[in-house]
């Protein structure tokens, strides 16, 4: 239990996908003029990492990796498919993202249009992608680790552009500089974001 | 006084349109309005008539800054004088000695500042506003004594362009650039900064420290025992008695160790209405609320201390009574000022036991929570009009 609590809280502060590793962040920067829209990618973003990341880490330890063919038969033990790791992950991203569109467009047309190309972008958002490689990289010992782990990073890029959206609705009025109105301030407040985020580095519960 | 005023009003014309002059016109501004009241007035649209404006707001906070100065700089001589062994100082000597090493600081915070302040007014025209007076006042005396001036000055600049300008200016910032300053301090020279040693220990000829003098704070005591490498028992001897802290007299940043010289500010702040009570309330009982349930499920002696230890440990009375009350960066709205000042206890008492990396984690709580104000105040004020659409609509039906 324990460790569950680690991994989710680990990756919702200290390895947060946008302030810790600047993952995902053309939708992050483009998505988040509005909290109500943000909100709806936020949601999404954590669906797809929420499902893809443990059905990756099954196919990963079960079909890909090294010797993950091991039950078929003992003849299959040394086969290693880990060379198709990147277009199998994929893949999946890319039918649960088509599963989330159709959810979207079917059940809020309004937050369909609004977020437009960037649905279908959640695909290549990298912070997807990012998340099961990292649950590659990590070895997670279970699948309800990989689970968690998904929920928790979804969760954290959630609070990013949930956060950074209601700050942009904040500064609709304040008087920045010409050169820097857009994205520019944007990636300033980022970066503050950042060093706020700082102060959870290092937690080990 | 008056030729004073025969002065300003002689230069005046140089600086208006057409003038000598007129590309440094808001500095001869801010100048003026320092010195006298403008004699501008409005003409058209509504006014309001109200004895309180930004100069005298931003004075009061100054006012209920001087104690936390002032105790500072004492404490200051009084640290080095113990460390050298010279129990016997009197409180003069004391004083001057801190008065001596902080007053540098003061300067340069306020020279740096100002003048990119200056600039920026001038190349943007916009006006020199005052809301620097008390972020150059709340820098020194957040930085340990042991600071140098340069490093003030470059953490200042950055913070008042970064923190500050780039979104327009007094009032649109998004984090206090106080804590900027000092959390740019804090990442890029961390051997400055990390809470080790904050006594200022320059020898002059013929003195020495005295044996075994360590100088070391006393949360730098608390983050060795959170990471397991002292007991409860060993930590409870080298923390200071609750007298000692509630009245200051410790090792640690400039303005930050007297409780007391902190709630004479916070007397002052809350009777002019200036400081919010809610938030500097909440941000107390979040402490104690965290501090509580550590010591309920404490696995390390840091999380067995009394909550009550934390309040007057490292800078949280400082943070809660000048840094999250800051009406800027704050919630705005009644509710979300609960949610905020509750928060920031909660995540700073989290960040001191719980992350052996940071012994203090008031500056980082006020920052975090900085950043997610405006959307507490988004769902604060989205509850709100549900709320009054639903009695809206029940209302009708029942006509």
């Amino acid at each position: 239990m324990e460790e569950y609590l680690n991994i989710f809280v680990r990756s919702i502060f200290v390895d947060n996908m946008v302030f810790a590793y600047f993952l995902g962040m053309c939708s992050y920067l483009a998505v988040s003029r509005t909290i109500n829209t943000s909100v709806g990618l936020g949601l999404a973003v954590i669906f797809v990492l929420g499902i893809t990341v443990p059905v990756n880490y099954l196919l990963e330890n079960y079909v890909l990796g090294k010797g993950a063919l091991a039950w078929l038969g003992p003849q299959y033990a040394d086969v290693n498919l880990s060379f198709l790791t990147f277009i199998m992950f994929i893949a999946i991203i890319a039918a649960m993202v088509q599963l989330v569109e159709m959810v979207i467009e079917k059940f809020s047309p309004t937050l369909y249009s609004n977020l437009g190309i960037f649905l279908p972008l959640i695909a290549v958002n990298c912070a997807i992608l990012g998340g099961s490689l990292f649950m590659q990289q990590r070895n997670y010992a279970n699948i309800g680790e990989a689970a968690t782990f998904g929920l928790g990073s979804g969760i954290g890029w959630f609070l990013a552009i949930v956060g950074i959206a209601a700050i942009r609705e904040k500064i609709k009025y304040s008087n920045v500089p010409a050169p820097l109105r857009g994205l520019g301030i944007t990636f300033i407040i980022t970066g503050l974001m950042g060093i706020a985020f700082m102060s959870f580095m290092g937690i080990q519960l | 006084m008056k030729a004073l005023e025969k002065l300003v009003n002689k230069v005046k014309p140089s600086f208006e349109k057409g003038g000598k002059f007129h590309k440094l016109h808001r500095t001869f501004e801010a100048f003026e309005t320092f010195l006298f009241v403008q004699g501008r007035v409005t003409y058209t649209g509504s006014h309001i008539r109200d004895a309180i404006d930004m100069k005298r707001t931003m004075m009061f906070v100054i006012i209920a800054l001087m104690p936390a100065m002032l105790f500072g700089m004492w404490n200051v001589g009084f640290q080095h004088y113990n460390a050298i062994g010279l129990f016997d100082a009197s409180l003069i000597d004391r004083f001057l000695f801190g008065f001596f090493k902080v007053l540098p600081i003061i300067v340069v915070s306020y020279v740096s500042g100002l003048a990119v302040e200056f600039v920026f007014a001038t190349l943007r025209d916009h006006e020199v506003n005052e809301g620097f007076l008390v972020s150059g006042m709340l820098i020194p005396l957040i930085v340990p004594v042991t600071t140098p001036l340069w490093m003030v000055a470059l953490a200042t600049i950055f913070a008042v362009i970064i923190g500050k300008e780039v979104f327009g200016g007094t009032g649109m910032n998004i984090v206090n650039p106080a804590l900027l300053a000092r959390a740019f301090l804090f990442f890029a020279y961390p051997a400055y900064m990390s809470g080790e040693v904050y006594t200022d220990t320059t020898l002059k000829a013929g003195q020495m420290l005295v044996d075994g003098f360590s100088g070391a704070t006393p949360l730098s005591f608390g983050a060795l025992a959170a990471s397991g490498q002292l007991s409860l028992a060993e930590l409870n001897s080298s923390l200071p008695s609750v007298m000692e802290m509630f009245i200051g007299y410790i090792p640690g940043v400039i303005g930050e160790t007297s409780t007391l010289a902190i709630l004479l500010g916070a007397i002052i702040l809350v009777l002019t209405g200036i400081g919010s009570l809610r938030i500097m309330l909440s941000v107390v009982a979040g402490g104690l609320f965290m501090g509580g349930i550590f010591n309920l499920f404490a696995v390390n002696p840091f999380m067995e201390i009394p909550a009550y230890y934390h309040l007057m440990l490292g800078g949280f009375a400082f943070g809660a009574v000048f840094m999250a009350t800051d009406p800027v960066t704050a919630s705005q709205t009644g509710t979300g000022k609960y949610i905020y000042g509750f928060l920031i206890g909660v995540i700073t008492i989290l960040i001191r036991v719980v992350n052996p990396a940071y012994p203090e984690g008031m500056m980082l709580a006020i920052l975090l929570m900085n950043v997610f104000a405006p959307l507490i105040d988004h769902y604060v004020v989205q509850a709100n009009i549900k709320r009054r659409l639903k009695r809206m609509n029940t209302s009708t039906v029942k006509v």
